[in-house]
């Protein structure tokens, strides 16, 4: 009964990871046969909480699926629904006011600097510190009651519209906006000097879970698992949208390749989305947030349409296909987390197990979104 | 630039290249009127990026979409995403892959092939771009069509042990 259990040098076991695992950050479950500490084999199973969106956006007219795209990814919402209006305004010819889109820029920043923060919080939690996390929660909160008082809600927004906002900005945003800059500036020196020449951190990122240029390509990684590994790719550069080209902002990119390049990205990023929230908020024009001639009845003419965005988790790109009626014929979502997860499998061979939770952790999943 | 050397490679897999300028406004009255009936032919089309949102829309024959996907590997593009349409008007299901580069030197592919809609096989990409794998595993359960050659062909989203396809248009919860 008590007989000990050996393994022969060359036995391999298999290591269920999930789907219930706090390093998962939701329900995603990886498959993995080991050796020893080693990793042999990775496959990653998803899908536990699949909701097709996909087969909702066929069935619903174009305004009463805008709040789905929000339930994709629950930490940067806002960049989805930026693609989702932008491609039907871009289908059914619907004029955008100037002042709508520096809004809807300066929302999807603040909102991207939300979603890195936690990102951040979350990270340093996984590789075991655990005090980073509250002062990111603190930042974030603060941006998250600035939006909530404007969108009306903390997470789950639906407040962009067909043409324009559901809500116009009042000065006690912009004041708020203003304090926060300077505030998050601060707060970033403060991360820097906490975590980022921490000894222990540096160990296990530096060198670790390396990803060569052609595989990102293969797998068409985006966001900073691209950019850590040299590749100069930002939809906000590469295919500019919106009202970004107006903007004087830097894409930061590194080319260690490892986790710790991952990181690295998307610290210099909130910098980054922080100037052009400075920027929009100096040129905010005046003007109406909705356009006069407000279209009652969305009907895209037939044919298809293709929008991409640079979301906080990388190039979020939207196909819709139309009949010419008022509900979507296709509507297909892409992803950038479901491209980003796919290389895990491959990238963790003959990784230690910590350095490919480390690794996960450096991929910044949000698990609904990949599910969608 | 490489919008251009793209499309001067794809051209040589049609036998008589139609290369059509598409119109940026009057495609969708046309279209309208016509696509119901007539289900497009293969060939290259140049697209208006302004309206679509890609340059260049190539329908190709199933056979030839191992061709196709080669010449956009060699030219450096990555693998955005694979989805199905279901034309069940035409009996026909199309398969759409979208393809896009790391480059300031915009280009934005669109390869697509249309099988018919009792017996759907096209052969898998997964060959040339690895990253493909879970794009066919999650077209395979949503429309059924096989991807033929594919290494793990089960339901990625689904519950392993479904055997529907809801996204094809006849399909009843």
């Amino acid at each position: 009964m008590n007989s000990p259990i050996e393994l022969q040098p060359d036995e391999t076991f298999v290591l269920n990871v999930g789907p219930q695992h706090p390093a998962t950050h939701g329900v995603l479950r990886v498959k993995m046969e080991m050796n020893g500490e080693y990793i042999v084999n990775a496959e990653t199973v998803i899908g536990y909480i699949h909701r097709m969106h996909e087969k909702m956006g066929e069935t619903k007219t174009y305004p009463q699926f805008l709040m789905n795209l929000s339930r994709m990814d629950y930490l940067g919402a806002l960049g989805y629904s930026h693609g989702h209006v932008l491609v039907v305004e871009k289908a059914a010819g619907i004029e955008v006011p100037e002042r709508a889109e520096y809004i809807r820029a300066i929302m999807v920043e603040l909102n991207r600097i939300a979603s890195h923060l936690f990102w951040f919080g979350a990270f340093v939690m996984d590789l075991g510190g655990f005090s980073p996390l509250m002062y990111a929660l603190q930042d974030r909160e603060y941006i998250l009651d600035m939006l909530e008082a404007v969108t009306g809600s903390r997470l789950t927004y639906c407040y962009f519209r067909f043409g324009g906002l559901y809500n116009d900005i009042d000065d006690e945003f912009i004041a708020a906006a203003r304090s926060f800059i300077p505030r998050m500036r601060k707060s970033l020196k403060k991360y820097d000097k906490l975590v980022t020449g921490n000894v222990i951190f540096r160990k296990r990122l530096e060198g670790i879970a390396p990803l060569s240029k052609e595989m990102c390509r293969k797998y068409g990684a985006s966001s900073a698992v691209a950019r850590g590994s040299g590749i100069n790719f930002d939809v906000r550069k590469n295919e500019p949208y919106s009202v970004y080209p107006e903007f004087d902002f830097d894409v930061p990119v590194f080319h260690e390749c490892d986790s710790l390049a991952r990181y690295n990205v998307r610290m210099a990023e909130m910098e980054q989305s922080l100037r052009i929230i400075e920027q929009g908020l100096d040129k905010l024009p005046d003007g109406p947030i909705m356009p006069a001639k407000k279209p009652k009845l969305i009907k895209p003419p037939a044919g298809d349409y293709y929008q991409a965005v640079e979301t906080a988790r990388g190039s979020f790109g939207i196909r819709l296909v139309s009949d010419g009626g008022k509900i979507p014929y296709r509507l297909k979502l892409r992803s950038p987390t479901y491209s980003n997860m796919h290389l895990f499998d491959e990238a963790c061979r003959g990784m230690m197990i910590m350095d490919a939770l480390a690794f996960m952790g450096s991929l910044d999943l949000v698990i609904p979104e990949i599910d969608r | 630039m490489i919008c251009e050397k793209t499309k001067l490679a794809l051209q040589n897999l049609f036998p008589a290249p139609v290369a059509e300028e598409v119109p940026a406004e009057d495609t969708g009255e046309e279209k309208d009127k016509k696509a119901p009936k007539q289900p497009r032919l293969n060939g290259l089309l140049e697209c208006d990026y302004a309206v679509h949102g890609y340059h260049l829309d190539a329908q190709v024959a199933p056979d030839q979409l191992l061709n196709a996907v080669t010449i956009l590997d060699e030219s450096e593009f990555f693998l955005e995403s694979i989805t199905g349409v279901d034309w069940i008007k035409d009996n026909q299901l199309e398969v759409v892959y979208d393809f896009c580069r790391y480059d300031f030197d915009l280009c934005r592919v669109v390869i697509r092939t249309r099988v018919d809609r009792e017996k759907p096989s096209v052969p898998t990409i997964t060959g040339i771009f690895a990253g493909a794998n879970w794009h066919e595993r999650e077209t395979h359960e949503f429309f059924g069509i096989k991807f033929a050659g594919h290494p793990h062909l089960v339901p990625l989203l689904l519950p392993e042990d479904a055997d529907f396809h809801p996204l094809l248009k006849d399909f009843k919860a």
